[in-house]
């Protein structure tokens, strides 16, 4: 590396900044409450609270962000903590808190700009929506949650946000949920994150059962920090995995679920029958991107035990670290080939989510946070204006969400157009010019200095595939003639201007993770950066670069070569299909890994449940029936013996007793209310006995 | 604080003796009583924080046994009282729409709530059991009455178990006593007495299964969902919210506290089993996943929240066995929070919807489009459901993971297990969630499904404040966990240290 190890000195009290962090995610929940209190007409003052919270956020952490920037120009590493007691159970407590630091300042800065692009956008999208004012208290009530978990100091808290981000992703999946297919996503989605959560939460209770406290960071005795990892690392559970590796596969068990990772990537697809906004905003930039930040968190706890980490090249790896790295890269892979049969526009871009998400999680595992991080912001930029822009082709086309009925679009939306071109190459990584390009460059880099070769070739594969899908959708979209049923328009300004903000995002923000100038990296973990040419001669890094290059052409140019200028009735079969129709049905039924739940897991499920409500209706039931017929039984029998043997000639005085009990016959009729009448008197008369023959 | 119980029967008295056709009086009077009794309970929280035990009244009350009218209050009973309070004015607002014998139901309602008090209160053994007694009695009535669907077989089917549950329980505590010869029926008397070990290995399983009969127990649960099912809207509140905790609360103060060593190591081991502890720990874990199990396959909505209470009182029952500091506070955080979160939820399935759809068969509210008709009832399912499956910022999330880190500091495998029921629990939620609210099945044969809805009558304010009353508790709980861990805590210290180990 070029940079030099330059220790920077600790900030770890709290500024007046960190001490209102708070606010940032406080102030969108706030306004959401707000909103939720309005009556359904006033849009107006819906929609300006919402991006008027979320502005003032953005101002925040912009404010944050400048004083953590402030603190590294002066050589200042901050990391500055607000705790607080939640509850206390003998002598240990439970706190919650935030931190600023550089990895939150970031995030939140991203969370606020792209939500407010996205909050701004929606007005327009969702103009004519009857539920306007849900849709953005929905909104708000998302963006602070979602802050919540970028500042969360504590695991604890950082769940409790976590859960109502999820909450809020269902309910907004399920916005329409007049639509039963959308209904179904949004309790799919619920459940499959909700497993991985269940893992998390296992490792949390995990963690504080063994360290006392769920503080990442609390002046040495948070659960991040020396002393606590070294107590994680002293124990081993089993085949040589420390109780900090299991704990961190327990945590990334949740970071799975939320992003989309194998084997619990099933949800995210089906989430897009959310609104597109919310599917740009929660279901591509920032949400899914929470399991990455997550484990960018808990990277302390991840990297335990490594050999050693030194001037921010991650040398080596952990049991932990691997998992993550080869669930990453075999997600990546995996979710690559299945968007290349998929026909609806939001569906490629899904899969394109789940697949990038999988390059996140290997860049993490590779090469340390600073590369996880970058293609994570990186990609809420590009993926964002993707998912904007086709929002814009959709509203465009009347709706319209095949692939197979658009086509010719670059001549009647044409900033749609060009602004989805640079997304596209962004996410296909074309060289030099865009942010994507260096942010998975860095992953690559990092996989093929790694020590197994495996993940690399595989992220390698996954670009290849990814530059091909993408040609395939653009040249449907945007190329050959139109195939759909109304004229397309070009969408309002108040919808192109978010996504020509976006698209100058999408390739600026490649120049602060260059090899020559690695500022973010830098940035991220606590040491100067230095603006050098010669980042780019590094030996072995020009012929990656090439390599990566090379590959991208390649995809493109097949997409090309199969799918451009042709303009296929939506009837045809795809080119591939006529080439390999078993491969192609494959892929375009996802590689039935839903059937396959369902037959498995679901399934299992089902009957368990059944078996053990036929076991509660006969066994448990037929006993206590059983007992009850016995007693019956019994009490017949005795009744028996009582009749003919011990009453015998008995009954004859009692027949005469009997006529004179016909007084008393009538008190007992039978009637509760009578009953209770002459309880109720009793129990006055003796109350009065009582009290006065105490007093006696 | 003990005029909580004197108030409650003081109304069941009058509400007694009112004429039968004023509704109207009836109700109000209800509603003064079981506010009286919530704000004197919340004004004795107020006043007993950070104040240990304190002692209401002691009196011989039969001195040829040594039986004391002993009534006192720890942070566990402050707790316990404030949600009976709580539950028991929930209660009356979702009863206001009965019209059949007013002044009755209300004299049965308030005599229960009245004995509730009394149990939580009670200091003595045999003042305690007489107040238990007093509590299932009204029950079977209120049931077999105004209930519905089966009612007579749930009547008598709840009232058989309580009944075998008390049997199992006065048996114990009758031994206890003879054997104690301490001539002193208080608890603390009892306690003190250092009965033999092997007496209280033995005597311990009895009570303690007699009591948690009315937990809801595995295998001893059949009696809830039908008895829930079975019991009118205020009284399924009643019976989840407050009786089920009256059996907790026993194997937590009599079984635990009177015969400590009960849990001691048995000195060998069954099938991995090497304590009581660990049986009834392992039949907690059951109950929490298989009343999801269960739940998950029902077709009727209110036996899907029968089902949910039976695998939620598991958590209870497992936070009791962790016999650690913080498994026991979530073990009594669980019985306040599931007490309010169960009324909450049986009051929407069983007062909101079924009075007004007259069907609980999740395959026919399909066909209703609930969640357009019943906006209100469809939110606040929402948000019942979501404190029920225990997600953050409602008071079972905070009560459920207090139990779980409990469990894992006792034996993690408790932790994993109930972690699978916690899932099966998003499922059954989630699933009669959407059965019931937000499917669109169109009814057979029908092609314009608007034409054939009746008007479904407007949501009144009882319901209203009934649901903002429990849905607030639960999220300042939820939110605040201190308010009532404050107490919680010194008081499961003391008990703790009195011997439970």
């Amino acid at each position: 590396m070029i940079e030099q190890a330059v220790p920077f000195t600790p900030q770890l009290t709290a500024s007046p900044i960190a001490e209102i962090l708070w606010l940032i995610p406080a102030v969108p929940m706030v306004a959401a409450g707000v909103i939720a209190l309005l009556k359904q007409p006033r849009r107006t003052a819906a929609a300006t609270l919402a991006i008027g919270s979320l502005g003032f956020s953005l101002l925040l952490s912009l404010v944050a962000f400048g004083h953590v920037l402030a603190g590294w120009s002066n050589q200042v590493a901050v990391r500055e903590t607000v705790n607080f007691t939640w509850i206390q159970v003998g002598a240990s407590t439970v706190d919650l808190g935030w931190v600023l630091d550089p990895l939150s300042a970031v995030m939140m800065v991203m969370v606020c700009f792209v939500g407010l692009l996205i909050f701004i956008y929606s007005t327009g999208y969702m103009a004519h929506d009857e539920n306007f004012t849900r849709f953005f208290c929905f909104l708000a009530l998302f963006a602070g949650a979602m802050l919540g978990v970028v500042i969360a100091n504590s695991l604890l808290l950082l769940f409790m946000c976590w859960e109502l981000v999820g909450l809020t992703s269902y309910l907004l999946i399920g916005f329409w949920y007049q639509k039963p297919s959308a209904a179904a996503a949004a309790k799919k989605a619920f459940l499959t994150t909700r497993v991985g959560d269940i893992f998390f939460l296992l490792g949390i209770v995990w963690l504080f059962n063994d360290t006392g406290t769920l503080l990442f960071y609390d002046h040495g005795a948070g659960s991040m920090e020396g002393f606590a990892l070294a107590g994680l690392l002293s124990h081993h559970v089993a085949l040589g995995l420390t109780v900090a590796g299991a704990i961190g596969l327990l945590i990334f068990a949740g970071a799975a679920g939320k992003s989309g990772q194998l084997p619990l990537h099933v949800w995210l697809p089906d989430a897009m029958e959310g609104p597109t906004p919310v599917s740009a905003l929660i279901h591509a930039a920032t949400m899914v991107a929470a399991g990455v930040y997550l484990i960018a968190r808990v990277y302390p706890l991840m990297s335990a035990g490594m050999p050693l980490i030194r001037a921010g090249a991650v040398t080596g790896t952990t049991a932990a670290l691997a998992v993550v790295t080869w669930i990453g890269a075999a997600t990546a892979v995996f979710a690559a080939l299945i968007a290349i049969a998929q026909n609806d526009i939001k569906r490629i871009l899904a899969y394109s989510t789940v697949s990038q998400l999988g390059y996140m999680m290997a860049g993490l595992g590779l090469g340390g946070v600073a590369v996880g991080m970058f293609h994570l912001i990186t990609h809420a930029f590009f993926k964002a204006l993707l998912f904007l822009g086709a929002g814009s082709v959709i509203h465009g086309c009347c709706d319209e969400q095949d692939i197979r009925r658009m086509g010719g679009l670059k001549v009647d939306m044409p900033l749609t157009f060009i602004t989805y071109a640079i997304g596209m190459l962004a996410l296909c990584g074309f060289p030099l010019v865009f942010s994507g390009f260096w942010s998975k460059d860095g992953i690559l880099e990092a996989a093929h200095s790694g020590a197994i070769q495996g993940p690399f070739y595989l992220l390698v594969f996954g670009a290849l595939l990814t530059a091909f899908y993408m040609t395939r959708q653009v040249s449907y979209v945007f190329f050959g003639y139109w195939r759909g049923h109304h004229p397309a328009h070009e969408s309002p300004g108040v919808m192109t201007v978010p996504l020509a903000i976006l698209a100058f995002f999408a390739i600026a923000l490649g120049a602060i993770g260059t090899p020559a100038w690695p500022w973010f990296r830098a940035f991220l973990d606590g040491r100067s950066a230095a603006f050098n040419w010669h980042g780019f001669a590094e030996p072995g890094l020009a012929l990656l670069m090439l390599t990566s290059s090379l590959v991208v052409f390649l995809g493109i140019g097949l997409g090309i070569w199969l799918y451009g200028g042709k303009s296929p009735s939506p009837e045809e079969p795809d080119v591939l299909e006529k080439a390999t129709p078993w491969l192609w049905a494959g892929l375009r039924d996802r590689l039935y890994v839903d059937e396959f739940y369902g037959a498995t897991v679901i399934a299992f499920y089902g009957w368990w449940a059944r078996a053990a409500d036929w076991l509660d209706r006969w066994i448990w039931g037929g006993i206590v029936a059983a007992v009850a017929g016995f007693f019956g039984l019994w009490a017949k029998f005795n009744r028996l013996l009582d009749m003919h043997f011990v009453d015998g000639g008995f009954d004859k005085t009692c027949e005469e007793i009997a006529t004179g009990g016909g007084l008393l016959a009538r008190v007992q009729g039978g009637r509760v209310q009578i009953y209770l009448r002459i309880l109720a008197i009793a129990v006055v008369v003796l109350a009065a006995i009582l009290f006065w023959s105490s007093r006696a | 604080m003990a005029w909580t119980i004197y108030i409650s029967f003081a109304g069941a008295l009058l509400e007694a003796l009112l004429p039968k056709d004023r509704h109207g009086l009836a109700r109000w009077l209800a509603l003064a009583v079981a506010l009286a009794g919530l704000v004197i309970a919340v004004a004795a929280y107020a006043a007993g924080m950070g104040q240990g035990t304190t002692v209401i009244a002691d009196a011989l009350w039969v001195p040829s046994m040594g039986i004391h009218y002993k009534l006192a209050a720890d942070g566990i009973s402050r707790v316990l009282v404030l949600l009976t309070g709580l539950a028991s004015v929930a209660g009356v607002l979702f009863s206001w729409n009965i019209e059949l014998r007013t002044n009755q139901f209300f004299a049965f309602y308030l005599a229960l709530i009245g004995g509730v008090y009394g149990v939580f209160l009670s200091f003595d053994l045999f003042l305690l059991f007489v107040f238990y007694e007093i509590a299932i009695v009204p029950k079977y009535f209120l049931i077999a009455i105004w209930g519905s669907t089966r009612r007579e077989y749930g009547a008598m089917k709840l009232a058989l178990y309580s009944f075998a549950g008390s049997a199992m329980v006065l048996i114990g505590l009758l031994a206890a006593y003879a054997a104690s010869g301490s001539h002193s029926t208080t608890l603390a008397d009892l306690a003190h007495a250092g009965l033999p070990v092997p007496m209280q290995m033995g005597l311990f399983p009895l009570v303690f299964v007699g009591f948690a009969i009315l937990a809801g127990m595995w295998p001893f649960h059949t009696w809830a969902p039908t008895g829930h099912v079975a019991a009118p809207t205020a009284a399924s509140m009643l019976l989840a919210g407050v009786v089920m905790k009256l059996g907790a609360y026993g194997c937590l103060r009599v079984a635990m506290g009177v015969f400590p060593r009960g849990l001691d190591p048995w000195g060998f081991s069954l099938l991995g089993l090497g304590s009581w502890r660990d049986v009834f720990a392992l039949l907690a874990v059951v109950g929490i996943v298989y009343g999801a199990l269960v739940a998950l396959a029902q077709s009727d909505f209110k036996f899907v929240i029968g089902y949910s209470s039976v695998s939620h009182m598991g958590f209870v029952l497992l936070g009791l066995m962790t016999l650690n500091q913080i498994g026991l506070d979530g073990a009594v955080l669980q019985m306040f929070s599931h007490g309010v979160i169960a009324g909450l939820l049986f009051a929407i399935v069983g007062r909101i919807v079924y009075d007004r759809t007259h069907t609980r068969q999740l395959a026919e509210l399909e066909t209703m489009h609930l969640a357009k008709r019943l906006p209100f009832a469809a939110w606040a399912f929402v948000i019942a459901g979501i404190a029920s499956m225990g997600l953050p910022g409602f008071s079972g999330f905070v009560a459920e993971l207090q139990v779980l880190v409990g469990a894992w500091n006792a034996r993690p495998w408790w932790t994993v297990a109930a972690g699978v029921g916690v899932i099966v629990g998003v499922a059954y939620t989630w699933r009669a969630l959407q059965k019931a609210f937000f499917s669109d099945r169109l009814p057979t044969p029908d092609e314009h499904p608007k034409t054939g809805w009746h008007d479904l009558g407007a949501i009144t304010w009882p319901e209203i404040a009934g649901v903002a009353l429990l849905g607030i508790s639960t999220i300042v709980v939820g939110l605040y966990p201190r308010i009532l861990l404050d107490s919680i805590e010194p008081a499961v210290k003391a008990l703790l240290a009195g011997g439970v180990q």
